[in-house]
């Protein structure tokens, strides 16, 4: 009997050990997904970089938006992230890189090797792209200089330098959906919710986060603590927003100057670098979805120490 | 005796004064909150003459100059060690990292004087001048500010 139940438990293990290994495998997009003849508009390329804000994470000179070396830490509750080399250099970059391992990179968060990606680089915002978009974006990157130099290893703790892992989280986490535009809104707010949502990856740090590290669904763009260290997110939703104006919050994404007339800092200050390079349109259409966002209760703050 | 007298005296003054500057320096948390709230009115000025909801004024726009340049003059001396506690937003670094944070300082009000000139020029003046000091809001509060 007790045999019995040692046998039944090893083939358990075994099950479930060949049940996490199959689910928590790396997806990617083959080049098949791609076989579609595609015109290429840098012009576009270089607005969804803009909206990417590719720029925050991987330009260590903050003067410099062209040269994406990385190597700038990023720090989370899980450990210290250094932001790989995104430049043209074949070696270094992602220059020897294929359309379809970029796009496989950006939706499915899997590196060219096969690994799961650290969702520190937001990919569950980057899902919602368009193809055309990805690969306008690809094309534009590869124009950029080539920069020489690999960022050192990420500084995480077991059992977060475990990648594998990371397949677990894509499955609660990772839904593979592209934007669908909703039929009832207007072309502008559509606009908007796919630059918000998808490059813009506003979410990602005004959203407060569970101990898994995935959004809290119900409280997106509800703000939360910091998750690149001290202080606090604001709420985006009409909650914190009541009294802005479409025209204040498309102010700010051009100057980084709020309503009172104060400017923004921290995080916010990199993103406005790329939101100010953006058409006046698309941060137009940007502040029309974000007014529309229904007020919002985020988590409690903390007293004051 | 009566040197003494008038030693006292000046004695005294002085005293009377430190006590006088001491006070003023009592609470450098306001202080610079108040320069900032300042800066913040005459910013919110300007920006209006830019986004055109008021005619350009070139009495506003000196007077915001004036003021931005007297925060930076002022605003060096309003970080004692005494000051990195309290209801403030001021971030470790400007204590550890000093030179930056007056270097950041000294480049906001080049930009002010640098820009004086264009922006009392007239409106499309103003528009580039504003671009270059407003610049150095953000950036600062980038580093030196924490986010709410």
């Amino acid at each position: 009997m007790l045999r019995k139940l040692i046998g039944l438990a090893a083939v358990a293990g075994i099950v479930g050990l060949a049940a996490f290994w199959f689910l928590t495998a790396p997806e990617s997009v083959p080049a098949s997904a791609l076989a579609a003849p595609h015109t290429v508009n840098l012009a576009n390329g270089k607005t969804m970089f803009d909206a990417g804000g590719c720029v925050s994470c991987h330009a260590p000179d903050k003067d410099d938006r062209t040269r994406l070396g990385g190597g700038m830490a990023l720090k989370s509750p899980f450990g210290t992230f250094y932001t790989p080399n995104i430049s043209a250099d074949p070696k270094d970059g992602i220059g020897a890189w294929s359309e379809a391992q970029f796009v496989t990179a950006m939706i499915k968060g899997t590196s060219p090797s096969g690994e799961h990606l650290y969702p520190s680089f937001p990919y569950p915002s980057y899902q919602r792209m368009a193809l055309s978009d990805l690969r306008d974006l690809f094309a534009y990157l590869k124009t950029l200089p080539a920069v020489t130099g690999r960022a050192r290893d990420h500084d995480l703790p077991f059992p977060f330098n475990i990648r594998r892992t990371l397949g677990g989280w894509k499955l609660l986490f990772l839904d593979g959906k592209p934007f669908t535009p909703d039929a009832t809104q207007s072309a502008e707010w559509n606009r908007g919710a796919y630059l918000v949502n998808g490059p813009g990856h506003c979410a990602e740090c005004h959203s407060p986060r569970n101990a898994l590290g995935g959004i809290v669904p119900g409280q997106r763009f509800a703000g939360g603590p910091n998750p690149e260290g001290e202080g606090w997110v604001p709420n985006i939703t009409q909650k914190g927003l009541a009294s802005w104006s479409v025209k204040d919050i498309a102010y700010l994404l051009e100057s980084g100057t709020t309503p009172e007339f104060d400017s923004v800092g921290g995080g916010m200050a990199a993103v406005i670098r790329n939101t100010s390079q953006l058409g006046a349109a698309d941060r137009n259409a940007m502040a029309v979805y974000t007014k529309s966002l229904p007020a919002v209760d985020g988590p409690p703050r903390p007293p004051k120490k | 005796m009566k040197f003494s007298a008038a030693l006292a005296a000046v004695a005294f003054a002085v005293a009377a004064l430190t006590a006088t500057v001491v006070v003023a320096q009592q609470d450098p948390i306001a202080a610079r909150q108040a320069l900032m709230k300042a800066n913040g009115r005459n910013a919110g000025a300007v920006v209006k003459m830019v986004k055109g909801e008021n005619p350009y004024d070139a009495a506003t726009v000196k007077a915001a100059f004036d003021q931005w340049d007297e925060t930076a003059d002022k605003f060096p001396s309003l970080f004692p060690d005494n000051s990195k506690d309290g209801d403030t937003r001021a971030l470790p670094v400007i204590w550890t990292e000093r030179a930056k944070f007056t270097a950041a300082v000294a480049k906001f009000k080049k930009d002010v004087d640098d820009n004086r000139a264009k922006a009392m020029s007239g409106l499309d003046g103003l528009k580039v001048a504003l671009g270059a000091v407003g610049k150095n809001c953000t950036d600062c509060h980038e580093t030196f500010r924490k986010p709410q």
